[in-house]
């Protein structure tokens, strides 16, 4: 078995061999510009734009020409709600999202809001869910976005997007989705679901970095957006900018390999994330599950180690590559802001860890990782004062702290 | 993120890990921080004729807040009391080469020193007690 272990896959993705391969002539063979209409060197390189925009537009239910080629998930997010809100402000200037939405769309709509539109943040519950009344009683006349994430990157948890689609249609809302996480690995339709705009990125499904996608709906409704990128007018002149090619070529590849094993992925890689759950939680005590328990994406796994601080115990697996909640992991020295909106308390946000698993783990590498977390664990505890402390029956909430 | 050498020895080989038992009035205990913090840090001295003759720590948080804890306990081994206050959080820094996102964890551990001590002090009500 290969070391350093990689259960990292919610962060990103090795690509995929088969994907570089489909890749490479688009760096030294047919390198010409897709917007070079007039020799063949711009013909062959849009062929193989348009071939891989249709695979896109297909796996979402789409058709290609609703597919505007952007730098990432990011890019895509910043699009679809600053897009929107400017071209519709003069309809109204009323967004809802969720406040565990990526910072992609938590930003933007952060931004809007010192412009003077106004941000409706939904709450979440302790699963990080909306509530679905919530979102109805908040659609006003002014809203124009609603937007929600697939699933969610740190947790794993699953919005009902059929439901979400369906309100917003009927209120005539346009429904933004980042679906980052959820392209290629849960059944997405923008059709049967009712999503106007659909952010994805190659990178989280075993394509390139640096390549993503935002779906714009183009009929029932025809969707408008302001450009935030001008130029040259290319993608419908949504998104200036020479295309990138091979990285375009690449994502559709990797989408077409991801769609072909979706089913039996998902189903395999749960299989993987509920034996990891029930080997820590069978050999360890104040195990806690962070997210859905069964509406989450296959692939991740989010667990708070009680009286285990989580930057020491990711230290302690330094063979495993995971991340963590934990503000020691973080620039900003915060926690994880989307463990406290789900009233996750700081303690146990300290203490969490992310497992994301993929198409190359192994049954083998899930076992080793147990038994390694479960060691450090039990080491960490062994010098932790909270552990004995609970362990003598004190009350930690209690205890008269001396915060710093 | 990098850790220097030290900071990985004394989280893979922690000094004095334990506890000793707190109602003692030979023990001081300090116990700093929070846990929503992400560090609390126990540390408990011996004392014999205002001598640190044992030392012990128990800390919930990062490498470097374990690694602070394991050195504090070292340092104040064999030193007196008064020796011990004077201990700074700066040269927790210099001796672990701690970054400077990581200093806090530094000061919690001097802090964590004068707890103990402070602790130590009022339950013998010694007259050398701060003023």
């Amino acid at each position: 078995m290969k070391q350093p272990i990689y259960l990292d896959y919610n962060a990103t993705t090795p690509t995929d061999p088969r994907v570089v391969e489909a890749m490479l002539p688009f760096f030294t063979e047919i390198y010409g510009n897709a917007a070079s209409r007039n020799h063949s060197f711009g013909w062959t390189a849009e062929e193989g734009v348009s071939k891989a925009r249709n695979i896109i537009g297909e796996a979402i239910g789409a058709t290609g020409k609703e597919i505007v080629f952007t730098s990432g998930a990011t890019e895509s997010d910043n699009m679809a709600v600053l897009g929107v809100a400017e071209f519709y402000h003069e309809k109204g200037k009323h967004i809802i999202t969720s406040p565990i939405e990526h910072k992609a769309v938590v930003d933007p709509c952060q931004a809007l809001e010192q412009k003077g539109y106004e941000i409706t943040f939904l709450d979440v519950d302790e699963h990080g869910r909306i509530d679905l009344k919530q979102l109805e009683a908040s659609i006003r006349e002014d809203t124009v976005l609603v937007s929600l994430m697939a699933g969610n990157n740190e947790i794993g948890t699953l919005n009902p997007l059929t439901e979400i689609g369906q309100m917003t249609r009927e209120r005539g809302v346009l429904f933004h989705c980042d679906a980052t996480q959820g392209v290629g690995k849960i059944p997405i339709d923008v059709e049967a679901m009712n999503i106007d705009l659909l952010s994805m990125t190659a990178h989280k499904i075993y394509g390139p970095k640096g390549i993503g996608a935002l779906y714009v709906r183009r009929k029932k409704p025809r969707v408008r957006i302001t450009p935030i990128m001008f130029g040259g007018g290319h993608e419908r002149g949504f998104r200036s900018g020479t295309l990138n090619v091979p990285g375009i070529v690449g994502f559709g590849k990797a989408i077409e390999l991801a769609m072909e094993e979706i089913s039996s992925e998902a189903e395999r890689q749960i299989g993987l994330r509920q034996h990891l759950y029930k080997r820590l939680t069978d050999e360890l005590d104040y195990v806690f599950l962070n997210g859905h328990p069964t509406e989450r994406l296959p692939n991740n796994l989010n667990l708070s180690f009680g009286y285990v601080e989580g930057e020491s115990l990711m230290m302690g697996i330094s063979e495993i590559a995971v991340s963590s909640g934990s503000a020691c992991t973080s620039a900003s020295l915060e926690p994880s802001y989307v463990l406290r909106s789900m009233g996750v308390g700081d303690d146990l946000a300290h203490s969490s860890v992310r497992f994301g698993f993929g198409r190359y783990t192994t049954m083998e590498e899930v076992n080793y990782a147990a038994d390694k977390v479960i060691g450090a664990v039990k080491r960490l505890r062994e010098m932790s004062p909270l552990y004995e402390m609970v362990q003598e029956g004190v009350d930690l909430s209690k205890v008269t702290w001396t915060s710093h | 993120m990098a850790y220097s050498d030290k900071v990985i020895d004394h989280y893979n080989e922690p000094r004095n890990v334990g506890s000793f038992d707190k109602n003692d009035d030979a023990v001081g205990t300090g116990l700093v921080g929070a846990p929503e913090c992400g560090d609390v840090m126990k540390l408990q001295i011996k004392v014999e004729n205002d001598q640190i003759v044992d030392a012990k720590f128990k800390t919930f948080g990062c490498g470097s807040a374990i690694a602070s804890s394991s050195l504090a306990t070292e340092w104040v081994k064999g030193k007196s009391i008064d020796e011990a206050m004077s201990i700074q959080n700066t040269e927790i820094v210099e001796e672990l080469s701690l970054p400077p996102v990581k200093i806090h964890c530094s000061v919690l551990a001097e802090d964590a020193i004068k707890a103990a001590i402070s602790d130590y002090k009022s339950r013998n009500n010694s007259e050398t007690a701060e003023g």
